[in-house]
């Protein structure tokens, strides 16, 4: 199902929309200076892999369920872009629509949902105690600079616990969406899950680890040049053919 | 127009129904096998979950209620299934996997094939707990041959007393990561030898494909390259037309005369909801342990006031299930590894067999390692924690951006897992009986468990924690985790975890201690007979599975026996 991304991008606007609320910080500090767009490869909504009729059903309903508000879902696309951003050869999160697939999955298991809305409210609470403004509305460098806080899990500030808690979902769901598609498979050099002869590890690779394979050991493995030929034994267990 | 009465009526289509069904319809009976949940064959497109990638589920193979082991796992069912409740007594934590599926549980398994050894079937003539059974391995042992051939499973002849040998294909070369711990192993005296798998390495029949690697077993095979009850039994069972499949039905009772004989089944027609009635000569139990325990105990009648084969009120009685305890090590020397396709057959090429029998223990019985690691294909999950590993390399643990990319790529693979499945003792007072105040969603009484571990699996599971740290560092692992303690039963596994649940119609000689006989022949009631797991008089350290299908081959053999005699 590979993805066409001329048909399938969502593009949205980071600047607060018409009815956003921003916290007055009495600064008066509350315009975002970033107005660009952020945008990501949209997902199907649709898939065949083999499901039973409540099955169908059940993923269809998770689709047609609306968990997050807009700004949820961009404070999401901004996280995830920091996390893998797309500025890389094989693409980043955005290319790979993060967005969509942490949006499925928090609706899927909703132990997330609490915890991703309660995360970036947090999140808000934190930039506009630091900054003035929710961390949409604030300078690349400044959410940089919150993230520095929040991504180490050795920081053991009392006050961050709940933003490294939460930062941590959001890496996790980034890089396994990320690694889960056709683009994190080619990033990662992944070669398996097609038909093939597994025949052992190959020869450079048992030198460099220093391993190699006793003569004992191989005489009870399969030669694989006789794969196809129907087993027979005699009648003391040893195969003959 | 006359009502079809069947020779033979199954109840259940796993190992042990699939057995039987393939074999009395061999024989020539008319037989109808009944399977509560739906039809599935792993090479149709519409249901074929094999060779998928992750980007074709909405969830990456993530777990779902109805497939706790990912959405890609071929095997619909579950712990908890909608409609169908049990309970628990007291402070029991009983965990009841149930499949729901043409084949059942037989689509998830891990396709270990262990013949259980002479000293499994006497465990009280050694230890002076339980019973020994009332057969022998040499008994059993025709079977075992016959099954090794008509299945096919791959192995290797060690001469090892109680890990007997078999007719094997030969079997997969190690990995990489099994190559470090067969080193590990050897270091301590521990050990290794091929895993046996009930995956054809090697074909055995014109019918049935040749293993191509995929590693994923567990979601079953469109090729019919590994065992499932479905696609290796019940299929040429139905092209012989000797058999008629209700998929979809779940078995109320079991109806008797007034001799107490069966006369047939009742059974409810999901889809509308209706009952039915099935007549048939024999009816052969086998919806696994607890079910089958469950279905006769709900088969009451004057004849049978405690339930059908219950009048030495053992039925549900002396259920036990494996023990298990598991831990893995973060393996240094396999960072930043090339990367080829190693998937291998489904699961592990290597393991260790029990080898401290004898041995002065604070526990009596034994258990097995499983091997796992290696550099599998990324799904729901991968890439959680992505650089803890850090923490063992003096670097720091989190952060974002591109070089998470070279944490992934530098720690794929490097990972060394170890899974203990050992054997527990059975208790009469661990046990299910019917909840006198519950019903599922068809107005059947439902099972309550009552089941506590002994010392004996508490002492096992701390053996196991040492076993494994011990063998995953000299493996050159660095264990991760913190070894669970006394607070934790040293991370022994619930009851019913490890899905391997026997001994609830325990065969014997005695009608008072026991619930069949040799032959899983009701004492009760001549012709209704247990071919799955609750006939077990208890479960050795080998998982269950080649051992039901040898005395599910061993009761058709002689109910057909019994028919030819006019016996039954």
């Amino acid at each position: 199902m590979a993805m066409n991304r001329r048909e399938t991008l969502k593009s949205l606007f980071l600047a607060p929309l018409a009815g956003t609320v921003i916290v007055s910080t009495g600064c008066g500090s509350t315009v975002s200076n970033n107005s660009s767009r952020i945008t990501w490869t949209r997902l199907p909504t649709e898939y065949s892999y083999g499901r039973t009729e409540i099955e169908k059903l059940n993923d269809q309903r998770l689709f047609a369920e609306t968990y997050f508000r807009e700004h949820e879902l961009l404070t999401i696309a901004v996280l995830c872009d920091i996390i893998l951003p797309n500025e890389h050869p094989n693409g980043g999160a955005l290319d790979a629509g993060l967005p969509d697939f942490v949006e499925f999955m928090v609706k899927d298991r909703s132990q997330y949902k609490l915890q991703v809305r309660g995360g970036i409210s947090w999140l808000d609470s934190f930039t506009i105690d630091s900054y003035g403004a929710n961390f949409l509305n604030i300078s690349e460098q400044q959410r940089l600079s919150v993230c520095d806080q929040i991504a180490y899990p050795d920081n053991d500030s009392a006050e961050l616990q709940a933003g490294i808690s939460f930062f941590s979902l959001m890496r996790n769901l980034t890089l396994t969406g990320y690694y889960t598609t056709e683009i994190g498979f080619r990033d990662l050099g992944y070669v398996g899950n097609t038909p093939n002869v597994w025949d052992g590890v190959p020869d450079a690779v048992l030198r460099r680890h220093g391993k190699s394979y006793e003569a004992d050991w191989l005489s009870k493995c399969i030669d694989q040049s006789t794969r196809d030929i129907v087993a027979e034994w005699d009648d003391d267990m040893n195969l003959t053919t | 127009m006359a009502e079809q009465i069947y020779d033979a009526i199954i109840i259940g289509s796993g190992a042990g129904g699939g057995m039987a069904t393939h074999q009395l319809a061999n024989a020539g009976l008319k037989v109808a096998l009944i399977e509560a949940g739906d039809f599935y064959d792993p090479a149709d497109e519409a249901q074929r979950t094999q060779l998928r990638n992750p980007w074709e589920s909405p969830r990456r193979g993530a777990s779902t209620r109805l497939r706790p082991f990912g959405d890609y796992n071929s095997c619909i069912g579950g712990w908890e299934l909608d409609g169908e409740p049990y309970t628990q007594k007291d402070d029991t934590e009983f965990m009841w996997w149930r499949g729901r599926m043409l084949g059942g549980r037989t689509n998830h398994w891990g396709r270990i094939s262990l013949r259980f050894g002479p000293l499994d079937f006497k465990r009280k003539d050694i230890d002076g707990l339980g019973d020994n059974w009332p057969i022998g391995y040499e008994d059993i042992k025709p079977y075992y041959d016959k099954v090794d051939k008509l299945i096919g499973v791959f192995g290797s002849n060690e001469g090892l007393y109680n890990d007997p040998d078999g007719y094997f294909l030969p079997a997969p070369k190690p990995r990489l990561h099994e190559l470090y711990y067969i080193d590990g192993a050897r270091k301590l005296n521990v050990p290794v030898i091929p895993a046996r798998k009930s995956i054809l390495t090697k074909r055995i029949n014109n019918d049935r494909g040749v293993c191509f690697y995929c590693g994923q077993c567990s979601r079953a095979c469109g090729i019919h390259a590994d065992f499932s009850s479905s696609t290796v039994l019940i299929y040429p069972a139905l092209n012989g037309g000797q058999v008629d499949l209700l998929t979809n039905s779940m078995v109320r009772e079991i109806t008797t005369d007034n001799e107490g004989q069966a006369t047939g089944i009742r059974y409810i027609d999901k889809r509308n909801r209706q009952e039915y009635e099935l007549k048939g000569r024999t009816v052969v139990v086998a919806a696994s342990a607890c079910s089958t325990a469950r279905i006769l105990l709900n088969s009451k009648s004057a004849q049978h006031e405690n339930g059908l084969g219950n009048n030495s009120d053992h039925v549900g009685r002396y259920l036990h299930d494996s023990t298990g305890a598991s831990r893995a090590a973060f393996l240094p020397e396999l960072m930043d590894r090339e990367i080829y396709n190693e998937d291998g057959v489904g699961g592990m090429h290597v393991y260790t067999p029990w080898w401290l029998e004898g041995e002065q223990l604070d526990f009596t019985r034994g258990y097995h390692l499983e091997i796992g690691g290696g550099m599998g294909m990324p799904s729901y999950g991968f890439g959680f924690a992505v650089n803890q590993y850090n923490q063992y390399l003096d670097e720091r643990v989190g952060g974002y951006g591109n070089q998470l990319r070279d944490d992934i790529r530098r720690f794929y693979g490097a990972r060394l897992s170890i899974a203990c499945r050992g054997e527990s003792v059975p208790q009469y007072t661990n046990r299910c009986e019917l909840d006198p105040t519950v019903v599922d969603e068809w107005g059947i009484p439902v099972l309550r468990f009552d089941y506590q571990w002994t010392q004996h699996e508490i002492n096992q599971a701390r053996h196991m924690q040492d076993t494994m740290e011990e063998l995953l560092q000299a493996s050159g692992g660095i264990v991760l985790g913190s070894k669970p303690g006394a607070d934790q039963n040293y991370g022994l596994t619930k009851p019913g975890e490890i899905i391997h649940e026997v001994g609830t119609t325990r065969m014997g000689t005695d009608p008072r201690t026991s619930v069949t006989n040799e032959f899983g022949q009701l004492h009760d009631a001549s012709n209704v007979f247990v071919a799955d797991a609750g006939a077990f008089v208890s479960q050795a350290d080998k998982n269950p599975t080649w051992t039901i299908l040898a005395l599910a081959w061993r009761t058709s053999d002689y109910i057909v026996d019994q028919m030819k005699q006019r016996n039954i």
